[in-house]
């Protein structure tokens, strides 16, 4: 794929209701895949916005009605940048307890915010702390892509 | 014995292997089910033994891993063991980056899983 290639654009808002994004999510694979990108790139965007998105819904808008999480999303074929937005009061991503650790390695939550770091270029949290920026930069866009 | 909707249940021998129905496994309402059905097992039905085959599984939320968690700490509590199999190389990696191949038993597959037993 070159720089050149056309760029997928989306601006959506979703109701604050666990499994509201599944469509969306879908959407962004197929959107990846039909761009070019491999099955395992697509694997890890897909995981970060799945926590990105749940967490947007419990833990920012604690899943409240008048609440809506709101998607921005661009896609070429080297490039996968979204911007997740709630209306919760934010939160400090610094203040999360490192869930590798020894003592919070049998902690139920706590690891969304790792994955979403490990499988993105760039991950970036607004002052407010209720905004988050993802971008992946493909590597090696002229691999084989996803079947 | 209850019907399970999210798991798929075989025994050999005293060995309780469990297949996820879900190959993707997002669905908040889903992962409640699947972690009653996983505690049932250690909880109610105390088996002693559990294979937890993950070779249909394609994809599972940090959620989902938490109830694999919240399982383990229940097989400790009741003297039961499990092991994790078949779990593909983009899932794997999950466990890896999350630390938590540490905290599971995992195997290649079902039949290594036995030979542990």
């Amino acid at each position: 794929m070159t720089a050149g290639d056309p760029v997928w654009r989306l601006e959506t808002s979703l109701a604050s209701r666990l499994g509201a994004h599944l469509s969306l999510t879908a959407q962004i694979a197929s959107t990846l895949q039909a761009h070019g990108w491999c099955e395992n790139e697509i694997f890890g965007i897909q995981l970060a916005l799945e926590e990105c998105l749940t967490n947007a819904v419990r833990h920012g808008n604690k899943e409240d009605d008048a609440k809506r999480v709101h998607v921005r999303c661009e896609i070429s074929g080297r490039r996968f940048w979204a911007e997740i937005r709630d209306e919760g009061s934010g939160f400090r991503p610094e203040q999360v307890p490192d869930p590798t650790e020894e003592e919070n390695l049998t902690a139920v939550g706590g690891r969304g915010i790792l994955l979403i770091r490990s499988y993105m270029t760039d991950v970036t949290y607004n002052e407010h702390g209720n905004c988050v920026t993802l971008l992946k930069v493909r590597q090696n866009p002229g691999r084989t892509p996803a079947k | 014995m209850s019907n399970h909707r999210r798991i798929q249940v075989s025994e050999s021998n005293d060995v309780t292997v469990i297949r996820f129905v879900d190959r993707k496994i997002l669905d908040e309402a889903n992962i409640q089910e699947l972690g009653q059905e996983l505690f049932q097992l250690v909880e109610q039905d105390r088996r002693p033994k559990i294979v937890l085959n993950f070779t249909d599984v394609e994809f599972l939320s940090s959620a989902a891993l938490g109830k694999l968690i919240t399982m383990d700490k229940k097989a400790k509590q009741h003297g039961s063991q499990i092991i994790l199999t078949n779990i593909r190389p983009e899932i794997y990696e999950v466990f890896a980056i999350t630390k938590l191949n540490r905290l599971f038993n995992i195997k290649d597959d079902e039949a290594d899983a036995l030979a542990v037993f």
